[in-house]
């Protein structure tokens, strides 16, 4: 296509500016359509072009001589030879929504699995929507958008087809990207049909209708993951493997508590170094999620800057900085727990009546401390600041648009200055929420004019994360005679860097599980100081609170007397819907069911052989967790000795997520979540001391080995309601199911995480 | 600073310049541009930069490239045959879809390609001591020890085509 056609395209599309339709159809805009269609590419230009109102995209691409691509929206290209583009939209980092989310489109479009070919769209948000890999909310948000995306792509190859053969195409069915005229037998290609296609007006979306779920071919299959053959030959796909030509390496430190300024630096000493081409001081914008003070040694190669970083000595300006102490704060909330918190969150019903009026009250005292996200892929970013004012980054994260802002900040440019592309991240956790690693690497670059690539050090990692915030819940129960749960009071203790709102992370909803199950309930919180910066860990709030309310329901299930399932099935009540509640209900369907609730501990418990007989030092214990949107309980078969030592035979999984999407991907997940649940139960913990962060390698942070994984079996209840995410609520039940299973055991019950406190070793 | 000569993947490299305690991790990335061995926590704990050193799993983050000269380096790229034909353990790695993130798979895979050429009907026990040394934040530990046996299968099957030898 030459450029005078394309000119006119873009001419028309300025032009169409009334167009209705989804929102990434009608927000398309020329500086997005310019970028998509990456005109200075090799060989294929791509167009879309705009007819007026209520039709939307029809794509051509001349792709040689005589052929042309299929491109009816900024998701998919179907080629001559039938091979199918799908391009995917959101992060991947490691939760598997770059298979998820062209399967979607694949199921929809009818397309042969094998024709599909995935690639990672360009960061548009505009364009594609929501960016983003957080809060498990990839596959709801997507879910619509992307089935209409490939419903669209295949009704107008249906149209194409039926046109050519001269007959209606409610008498054509598609298959395995072919499109059959039921009576004649007679059948085309997707690829066949792209040029035909290509020129018809794109209908709206809405008016297509979707598949049945009992017609899905896809969806719901063990498909393994598109990157596969690239992870396991070595290929380039993470931010750590991005490189550009005459690119610089950098390392940026910080100081040890948060906050500290930089009095000094022996600069002239580290620039005189071997392969190090300069290294100044950041003052910072203060700001914990951009550019904190620092130093930056630049040079040729990455160990010519770790080595040199060994030399270099920073006096540290530590009168604002970080004082934080975790094992004062502990004593702290430990004498805070008999009372009532500051603020009150929720008061139900008359909690002191019923407390008076009970059969047996309980109280206890809950705790769990900080904990690191240490994705595998240390934080990195290659940026290229360039003399025309533009910077390209190439970066790991899970919010790149966030990145793209936080960038504008830090170097005082407007966001049309800055291109980002996003690559695949080596673990995620909620860690590249933050973007502070992407604006130290585009600072750095800006001030030495050349490609960048910053590389922290697991020491970094680990030492400036984002915390998980420890919590702390001071509980009191209250059962009746007929061992019915009556009554609950927490006095629940975080911290907050404000004085006013809880840090990331570190809130809790007046609608927290179990509250709307229960008349009588008080909540009352107390925060503690905190200057380390704390955010989001998988399952964020969901992931300490599941323990603390869990393994508590379980105590009081036995002061009751009562079996643990009957006691949660009782709690869980007639099958009804409850209030969207902001903490759980991630997105606005559908939210927490009593009923969908009950369903999954009935099954965990049958799968987990519940109530059957068991050697002696051994144990089932039980849990379930509804966060995010799913529905998840799961128990834990353990066997304690008398020195403590716990062997996990066995977890199972029983979850309820709606429609599944990757089978594989999703067991997947649920093994991954009950082995990153139990490796932090056991034996994970970031203390504070001084404001430093007193681990800073795997020594220090033992992650769960292969030897001590156990076998984890994963069942489904597989429900018609629309997907939900599955890179968080399988998590928060397994470190409760746990401890319920050591006390089931054991007789021990364990009340503060790690287990490795406590005595407990695997 | 020197220049070495180092023989990686069956091929004779050289790197120029590069001070002689560079681990080996980084001439690998940095001057040769294998970026499969990854880079995990710099101090041998996490397996993400295994590499085979004369057919032994070591980690390359702790090798300084002085003491790699002379020896027959195989990194993840290298465990694909000339033809292009995969390594069992990376086509069962594939076909059981093992990865997550996938940041530490190679590693994961250099671990157990090393195991099974000393040990060609490794028990869960043997696997997991070879792999105790790597680490994977995701946890796809049932995965990896599955995809082991899977590839062990696949190699007895072509054992036994080919008359035994392998």
């Amino acid at each position: 296509m030459n450029d005078k056609h394309l000119r006119e395209i873009i001419d028309e599309m300025e032009g169409a500016s009334n167009i209705q339709g989804k929102p990434w159809v009608e927000s398309i805009e020329r500086r997005s359509f310019l970028k998509l269609f990456g005109v200075a590419g090799g060989g294929l230009v791509l167009a879309f072009s705009l007819q007026g109102k209520n039709t939307a995209l029809a794509g051509l691409v001349e792709a040689g001589a005589g052929s042309a691509e299929f491109v009816p929206n900024a998701f998919l290209r179907i080629s001559p030879d039938g091979s199918i583009l799908i391009y995917s939209k959101s992060p991947e980092i490691g939760q598997g929504i770059k298979t998820a989310f062209p399967m979607i489109v694949a199921e929809e479009l009818d397309a042969d699995w094998s024709d599909v070919q995935v690639e990672q769209s360009p960061v548009d948000e505009p364009v594609y929507g929501r960016q983003r890999a957080g809060g498990s909310r990839s596959i709801p948000d997507g879910w619509d958008q992307l089935r209409r995306a490939g419903a669209v792509a295949r009704a107008m190859l249906v149209s194409a087809a039926a046109q050519q053969w001269g007959v209606a195409t409610a008498d054509c069915v598609t298959e395995k990207s072919v499109v059959i005229h039921r009576h004649s037998g007679q059948r085309l290609g997707y690829g066949e049909l792209t040029e035909k296609a290509a020129r018809l007006p794109v209908p709206d979306a809405d008016s297509i209708p979707l598949k049945r779920k009992t017609d899905y071919n896809l969806l719901g299959q063990r498909i393994p993951g598109v990157d596969n053959y690239k992870l396991v030959t070595g290929e380039p796909l993470f931010g750590i493997d991005q490189v550009a030509p005459g690119m610089l390496y950098a390392i940026y430190e910080k100081c040890p508590a948060t906050g500290g300024r930089v009095e000094g630096a022996n600069l002239d000493e580290i620039r005189s170094l071997s392969g190090v081409t300069d290294a100044f001081v950041f003052e910072g914008n203060g700001n914990a999620d951009e550019l904190m003070p620092g130093v930056a040694i630049v040079a040729n190669s990455t160990w010519a800057a770790f080595s040199a970083r060994r030399h270099l000595k920073v006096n540290w300006d530590e009168a604002e900085a970080a004082k934080d102490d975790s094992e004062k704060s502990v004593a702290q909330a430990k004498k805070l727990a008999n009372k009532a918190g500051v603020q009150t969150i929720r008061d139900s019903g008359n909690v002191d009546k019923v407390f008076k009026d009970a059969h047996k009250t309980l109280e206890a005292f809950y705790a769990y401390p900080f904990v690191s996200h240490a994705p595998l892929e240390p934080q990195n970013c290659l940026a290229w600041y360039r003399d025309d004012g533009t910077i390209e980054i190439w970066a790991p994260t899970q919010t790149p648009v966030r990145a793209v802002g936080g960038v504008s900040n830090t170097l005082n440019i407007p966001q049309d200055k800055i291109t980002i592309h996003l690559t695949r991240s080596g673990g995620g956790f909620g860690r590249r929420l933050f973007n502070d690693s992407v604006c130290e690497a585009a600072a750095i670059s800006k001030q030495v004019g050349a490609p960048v690539k910053l590389q922290w050090t697991r020491e970094d990692d680990m030492t400036h994360d984002f915390y998980r915030t420890a919590g702390f819940h001071s509980f009191k129960g209250a059962v009746d005679l007929s061992g019915k749960l009556t009554g609950w009071q927490d006095h629940f203790i975080t911290f907050s860097s404000d004085g006013k709102e809880p840090v990331r992370g570190g809130d809790i909803s007046e609608k927290e599980f179990p509250a709307p199950l229960i008349p009588n309930f008080r909540l009352t919180q107390t925060m503690l100081p905190l200057t380390t910066p704390c955010g989001w860990w998988r399952a964020p709030r969901s992931n300490g609170i599941a323990f603390a309310v869990q393994c508590f329901l379980h105590e009081l299930a036995l002061a009751a007397g009562r079996d643990h399932v009957d006691f949660l099935l009782e709690v869980m009540g007639e099958p009804r819907w409850l209030e969207p509640s902001e903490e759980d209900a991630l997105n606005n369907r559908p939210d927490f069911s009593p009923s969908r609730a009950s369903s999954v501990i009935k099954l965990a418990a049958e799968k987990a052989n519940w109530g059957g007989s068991l050697p002696a030092e051994r144990g089932l214990g039980l849990a379930f967790h509804f966060s995010h949107s799913g529905h998840f309980a799961e128990v834990v078969e353990v066997s304690v000795d008398k020195n403590k030592k716990l062997k996990i035979h066995k977890v199972t999984v029983v979850g309820d997520i709606g429609t599944i999407i990757n089978l594989s991907g999703a067991e997947n997940q649920c093994e991954g979540s009950v082995i990153d649940g139990l490796s932090t139960a056991l034996g994970l913990e970031i203390s504070i001391k001084g404001g430093r962060v007193q681990q800073a390698n795997f020594d220090k942070y033992p992650i769960l080995r292969i030897g001590d994984a156990p076998q984890v079996a994963v069942h489904f209840i597989e429900s018609n309601f629309h997907p939900t995410g599955l890179g968080e609520p399988a998590l928060p039940p397994l470190a409760p199911a746990l401890c319920n299973a050591i006390f089931n055991a054991s007789g021990h019950r364990v009340r503060e995480l790690p287990l490795v406190k406590e005595g407990f070793t695997v | 600073m020197p220049d070495f000569h180092l023989s990686i993947n069956g091929q004779e490299q050289t790197v120029k310049n590069v001070d002689s305690s560079t681990p080996l991790l980084w001439v690998l990335r940095d001057n040769l541009g294998l970026v499969g061995t990854k880079f995990g926590c710099g101090g041998g704990f996490c397996g993400a930069c295994t590499v085979h050193i004369n057919g032994m799993a070591i980690r390359s983050c702790s090798v300084p490239v002085r003491a790699a000269v002379g020896k027959q380096i195989t990194t993840i790229e290298g465990l694909v045959s000339n033809d292009g034909v995969l390594h069992p353990l990376q086509e069962a790695w594939i076909e059981e879809d093992v990865p997550q993130c996938g940041y530490c798979q190679s590693g994961q895979i250099m671990a157990a390609a090393a195991l099974l050429s000393k040990n060609s009907t490794p028990d869960d026990s043997d696997i997991s001591a070879a792999l105790n040394g790597n680490l994977c934040r995701c946890g796809t530990y049932t995965r990896i020890r599955k995809a082991i046996h899977t590839a062990v299968s696949k190699l007895n099957v072509s054992k036994s085509q080919n008359g035994g030898g392998v």
